[in-house]
C-alpha cells in the first residue's frame, strides 16, 4: 500500500489554464445554442457539457492522481447512471 | 497515543456519498429528459423564457469559484495558508452572488406569475407546466447544495484560520472542496438543458 501520506497537487498554473479551457468551451456551449440544428443541439449541449464536467473531475476533483478504488467506483456509479437512463427510455419509448 | 488520521478513508466515504448525489441529480435529468421528449415544443418555448445572461453569469461564477476552491487545496499543502484562505473567501462570495443572482431570477418568475401551481401554468400548456416544475426543483435542489457547500467552506475557512486543517491534516478542506466541485459540475448539466434548449 502507498504511503497515507501520498501529496498530490496541482500547480497554479495548470488549474488556471482548466479555467480558461472551461471558461472557452462555456462559450462554444452558448454560441452552439443559436444555430439551429433541431435535435442535434441537445446532444451537443451534453457532449460539451460533459467535456467540462470531465475537466472538473480530472483536475479540479483530483481522479487523475487517483487510485483504482475511486476510479472504478466512479466508472460503476456511472454505469448504473446509464442503467437508470436507458432502461427508463426503453420502458417509455416502447409503450 | 493518538492513531493517525486516515485520510484516504475520509475521501472514499465523501465520494460514497457524491456517488448518491449524483443518482439522485440524475434521476431528475432522466425525469427532465423523458418529458422533453414527450413534449419538446413545450419545453422549448418554456426555455425561451429564461435569461440566458443570468445563466451564463451563474455559470462564470461557478467555474471560478470551483477555480478558487482547488487553488486553495494546491494552496494548503504549499503550506501558503493566507492563499489558501483567500481562495475559500473567494469561492464564498461567488456561491453568494450566485444565489443573489438566482434570487432576481426567481423572483423575476413569480412576478410573472411563474411558479408551481400559479394559475398561470396550470391553466397553460401541460408540457410548460412540467418545464417551469422541474427548473423550480432542480435550481432548488442545486440552490440548497450552494447553501450547503458554501456552510462546508465556511467551516474549513475557520479550520485553516485556527491551523486545524494544515498541510499534513487538509481532508476537511478537501472533502469540502469536492463537494463544491460536484454542485459546480451539476450546474454544468442544468445550464444547457434547461437555459440554451435549442
Amino acid at each position: 500500500m502507498k504511503s497515507l501520506n501520498t501529496q498530490h497537487f496541482f500547480e497554479y498554473k495548470i488549474l488556471i489554464n482548466v479555467l480558461l479551457t472551461l471558461l472557452a468551451l462555456t462559450g462554444i456551449t452558448v454560441i452552439a445554442s443559436y444555430i439551429d440544428l433541431g435535435k442535434m443541439n441537445v446532444w451537443i449541449a451534453l457532449f460539451i457539457a460533459s467535456i467540462k464536467g470531465s475537466f472538473i473531475l480530472f483536475f479540479f476533483m483530483h481522479m487523475k492522481y487517483e487510485g483504482r478504488v475511486l476510479v472504478l467506483s466512479f466508472l460503476g456509479t456511472v454505469f448504473f447512471l446509464g442503467i437508470m437512463i436507458s432502461f427508463t427510455f426503453w420502458d417509455v419509448g416502447f409503450r | 497515543m493518538s492513531s493517525p488520521s486516515d485520510e484516504s478513508g475520509k475521501k472514499l466515504g465523501m465520494w460514497l456519498f457524491l456517488y448518491t448525489e449524483i443518482i439522485l441529480f440524475g434521476g431528475l435529468f432522466v425525469l427532465y429528459a423523458v418529458y422533453f421528449a414527450r413534449y419538446t415544443s413545450d419545453f422549448i418555448e418554456g426555455g425561451k423564457e429564461l435569461n440566458r445572461l443570468f445563466g451564463v453569469a451563474n455559470t462564470i461564477i461557478l467555474l471560478i469559484s470551483s477555480f478558487s476552491v482547488a487553488a486553495s487545496i494546491t494552496a494548503i499543502q504549499k503550506k501558503e495558508k493566507k492563499r489558501a484562505m483567500a481562495g475559500i473567501v473567494a469561492a464564498l462570495l461567488c456561491g453568494l452572488v450566485f444565489l443573489v443572482n438566482k434570487f432576481f431570477e426567481w423572483s423575476h418568475k413569480i412576478d410573472l406569475g411563474i411558479f408551481p401551481n400559479s394559475e398561470k401554468l396550470l391553466d397553460g400548456p401541460p408540457g410548460q407546466n412540467i418545464f417551469f416544475g422541474l427548473y423550480f426543483v432542480i435550481t432548488g435542489l442545486h440552490g440548497i447544495h450552494i447553501i450547503l457547500g458554501m456552510t462546508l467552506l465556511f467551516i474549513s475557512l475557520v479550520y485553516v484560520q485556527r491551523n486545524r486543517t494544515n498541510h499534513e491534516r487538509f481532508a476537511l478542506l478537501e472533502n469540502s472542496g469536492l463537494y463544491w466541485h460536484l454542485v459546480d459540475l451539476i450546474w454544468i448539466f442544468i445550464f444547457p438543458l434547461f437555459y440554451l434548449v435549442i
